[in-house]
């Protein structure tokens, strides 16, 4: 088993990249890759929904979402225009801790690139009719949502575990709050969180050193922000007992929803809890959700379960899709795992197999510039050091049985969950 | 987007941007084996990690009505255990071994793929001979797994209203062939397939001579090739594989599908009947399908969705790669307040647009720019590589990708405009409109 992992470590020897702090206080990620003419450009903002007031819901992703709508030097069409020309990609897209944006170009392209990307950072205009334009297209979107049983089962899922947290925004919440909004909300919420403070950039491909840092300081030059606290954010409801929430659809299956909040990102315990989640439902056809649920009783296609780490504590969510009638049985056996891994330590195979894969598998985490990038990205944002790829096997290798036990039944609670059930209620005839 | 993930089952990778590299020398090579395994390698040094992938020739295409979801539900049972590597094994130790596994079906074939660190790579091999022979397709596995597979139709199709829409109206756009029916296969079909007809589908598609092998990324040509022989070389050569006589007559009228189905918002599809990639034409009508629905300067996008606010979303998709003549997609989902009528209108408007005028030669150069520039940004990711090549040698030929680029350079505005006018007629269109029904 060492002998397997020492190979992995030894294959990822390089640092995965270089940090640089630009003269406008952004920071740089750099990994070169000169093999392919492109370039991948990927980059986190502090203007998530955290950063957003928790009256606003939706402010921050329609805030994002418009950047690309207009500057003062280029019209909507003028901008989609110019980056379908080059087949190059651009976007600007909004989050839970963080706004995200994204630039792919041919290395020929990358002037055009970085002067399309700076431009709709620095010089978005808001023009009223783009914003009447993109709120019009986010309600279609909220309307169209609740056709899909999956997606009301995770709305109603978020708004249980977060409650008025900033990470509890519901497409519900957005479409009451954003007919109501107005332009200069709009504008003043970019001015407070759109900046180079805390910005992080990852460039992955074909540039150099110099080459890249000379262009960023020439097309970020001069843009400024003003530091500002995050608002103060709203603790999620204290849940003391399960909650059921039912939801009636005339659909075939009962889409399921179960869990609770989780930890953060930084949390220590982040990795014993990863691999705990991993053996009980999120290993695939390696986890004992889906050995119990799909392999050994064919009740579903698709069931697993997520530990979503943020900034601030996220969710624990078991995701299951079964027809109507296997609704409580799939339930009941999902409890039962839970219950298992709280009150038994893990087999030691179990435990083995699980890190052999963690550690195994790093390499296909960071095959494409894409993948690179966003590890990037993550190790600043959450100061995972970038020798991350060398330390990762180390840290997996470390966790016990013991760990998980304790782990288990410290951040799980099969008594205090929140489940939620999509389906045709008549047939699924839910225990409570 | 539902539409996306009909595509993504139906026939995967179908889309436009069939990438290839920008030389006329991918670096692939090629052995065909006695047996009639054909196997193609492509090095790739950049990143410590391979792709394993093996394509039968078998998908929804092989199939018959009654039985349909054959070639899909074998494709589950092929992770259910073989001779070697029991029930559950399969996974889990491709897992242990750091890789990441999984497989999928489409009209023309079935493939099956393993991702691993550069070192593990002779596991894919040890797993995927074993399996193309000695699969157990053990009869309670087998009960259990149809009943998954019937899990995935309601979650994929039964409880997705466009979906379900779409899977109509292509029902409907072929009338002869066995493009007619959905990958997944229909429900009441799915539970008539016995594990015997399983069996059999099993014995005489999954063969050496029917599959390609492909791999792509950091090995070394000289040691692997000899161990794929090793490995594969000894398997029999099956009987032939029945060919699918099956022709889709020519379409002479126009055919409009009605679904009424629970829905928050209408939507309409409409499907042309177009040439496969073999086709001179398939290039020129790439070309259009980069004009009609690459990027938000596209015209479907630009002229229903941000102009007009007609539609939530609004594109078009060719779907090329496939053995067979297979559908241009067209559709739109429709806004709040809008109705189908209009957006279906609208839709035509645009098609009619690109059948009278020829397209601005900057319009021209952009759609040619996205195409190639997603072949060369595609070759960043050897799993994409290994997708094309597998794809391509399956239903015609992986050389194709050598030259397609230069192909897609030569189409000119005139040629769009004929296979704009010869194929968007409506005599050769299926509609496709789903009409919600009250809560």
């Amino acid at each position: 088993m060492l002998m397997v992992l020492s190979s992995h470590v030894a294959a990822a020897a390089e640092p995965l990249g270089r940090r640089i702090v630009l003269e406008n206080g952004m920071i740089l990620l750099l990994s070169e890759k000169h093999d392919i003419p492109m370039v991948t450009v990927s980059m986190a903002i502090k203007a998530g929904n955290t950063a957003a007031p928790v009256d606003k819901p939706g402010i921050a992703s329609l805030t994002a979402s418009l950047l690309t709508q207009g500057t003062a030097r280029r019209t909507a069409s003028q901008i989609s225009n110019e980056i379908d020309f080059i087949g190059g990609s651009l976007s600007v897209s909004g989050g839970d801790d963080f706004a995200s944006a994204g630039l792919r170009v041919l290395k020929k392209d990358l002037a055009t690139g970085f002067d399309l990307l700076a431009d709709v950072l620095m010089n978005p205009v808001f023009d009223q009719k783009e914003i009447d334009r993109k709120v019009k297209e986010i309600l279609a979107s909220i309307q169209q949502q609740k056709d899909e049983p999956n997606v009301v089962a995770g709305e109603a899922f978020t708004k249980e575990v977060f409650g008025r947290n900033s990470y509890g925004q519901t497409n519900e919440d957005i479409a009451a709050y954003l007919p109501k909004l107005t332009q200069q909300e709009v504008v003043d919420f970019y001015h407070a969180r759109f900046g180079p403070k805390g910005a992080v950039i990852a460039v992955v491909g074909d540039v150099t050193e110099s080459e890249i840092v000379q262009m960023l300081n020439r097309f970020f030059k001069g843009w400024k922000q003003s530091e500002r606290p995050l608002p103060a954010s709203i603790e999620p409801p204290r849940i003391d007992k399960n909650i059921v929430r039912k939801i009636h659809k005339d659909i075939s299956q009962a889409n399921i929803a179960m869990g609770h909040l989780g930890i953060s990102r930084n949390n220590p315990d982040y990795y014993a809890v990863m691999i705990m989640n991993y053996i009980l439902g999120g290993g695939g056809f390696s986890s004992r959700l889906m050995d119990s649920i799909r392999d050994n009783k064919g009740l579903a296609y698709d069931v697993h379960s997520a530990v979503v780490a943020l900034k601030e504590p996220g969710r624990f969510e078991i995701t299951i899709q079964t027809k109507n009638e296997s609704a409580n049985e799939v339930i009941a056996e999902s409890l039962r795992e839970v219950g298992r891994i709280r009150s038994e330590l893990v087999a030691e195979k179990e435990l083995a197999d699980a890190k052999a894969y963690l550690t195994g598998s790093f390499p296909l985490r960071m095959d494409t510039s894409a993948k690179i990038a966003g590890i990037l990205v993550s190790i600043e944002l959450y100061n995972l050091g970038l020798d991350y790829p060398q330390k990762y096997a180390g840290i997996i290798n470390s966790v016990t049985r013991e760990d998980i036990l304790r782990v288990a039944k410290k951040y799980l609670h099969p008594d205090r969950m929140v489940i939620v059930v999509v389906a045709n209620q008549e047939k699924a005839k839910l225990k409570d | 987007m539902s539409f996306v993930k009909i595509v993504a089952l139906i026939s995967l990778l179908s889309v436009s941007g069939a990438a290839i590299s920008f030389g006329q020398d991918l670096k692939v090579t090629e052995k065909l084996l006695p047996n009639g395994l054909k196997v193609l390698l492509k090095e790739e040094h950049k990143a410590p990690v391979v792709t394993f992938q093996i394509w039968y020739k078998v998908g929804a295409r092989n199939e018959k009505l009654g039985t349909t979801g054959m070639s899909h539900l074998l494709e589950h049972m092929m992770f259910k255990g073989s001779k070697k590597y029991g029930p559950k094994q399969f996974s889990q130790v491709v897992q242990r071994n750091g890789g990441n596994d999984n497989a999928f079906t489409g009209k023309d074939y079935t493939a099956y793929f393993e991702n691993f660190a550069s070192d593990r790579i002779a596991i894919s091999l040890d797993l995927e001979s074993d399996r193309m022979q000695n699969l157990l397709l053990d009869p309670k596995e087998f009960l259990s797994e149809r009943d998954v597979v019937k899990e995935e139709r309601r979650m994929r199709t039964d409880d997705d209203p466009t979906n379900t829409m779409v899977e109509q109206m292509t029902a409907a756009a072929f009338i002869a062939h066995p493009y007619q029916w959905p990958v997944i296969g229909w429900m009441a079909d799915i539970s008539n397939i016995t594990r015997d007809d399983l069996f059999e589908h099993y014995h005489r598609y999954y063969a050496p001579q029917n599959a390609t092998i492909v791999v792509a990324g950091d090995f070394d040509t000289k040691t692997l090739l000899p161990m794929i022989e090793k490995y594969f070389g000894q398997i029999p050569r099956g009987p032939a594989v029945p060919k699918v006589g099956a022709v889709e007559p020519k379409q002479l009228g126009e055919r409009r599908i009605i679904v009424k189905k629970q829905a928050e918002l209408p939507a309409v599809f409409a499907g042309y009947h177009t040439p496969d990639i073999k086709h001179a034409d398939s290039f020129a009508l790439e070309v259009l399908q980069g004009i009609l629905s690459s990027g938000k300067s596209s015209r479907l996008y630009k002229a229903l969705v941000y102009e007009k606010q007609l539609a939530l979303y609004a594109g078009g998709d060719y779907d090329n790669v496939a053995n067979d003549p297979n559908l241009f997609y067209v559709y739109a989902g429709v806004m709040p307040g809008k109705t189908t009528d209009e957006v279906e209108k609208a839709l035509y408007a645009e098609i009619e647009k690109l059948k009278t005028a020829p397209a601005a030669d900057e319009e021209l150069q952009k759609a040619k720019n996205q195409i190639e520039s997603s072949f060369i940004m595609g070759q960043d990711s050897i799993f994409y590589q290994a997708m094309l090549l597998g794809q391509f040698e399956t239903v015609a030929n992986w050389k194709m990708l050598e030259t397609y680029v230069e192909h897609i350079r030569a189409v000119t505005k005139e040629d769009v405009m004929r296979v704009a006018q010869q194929y968007f007629t409506e005599d050769n269109r299926t509609v496709g409109i789903l009409v919600p029904t009250g809560k």
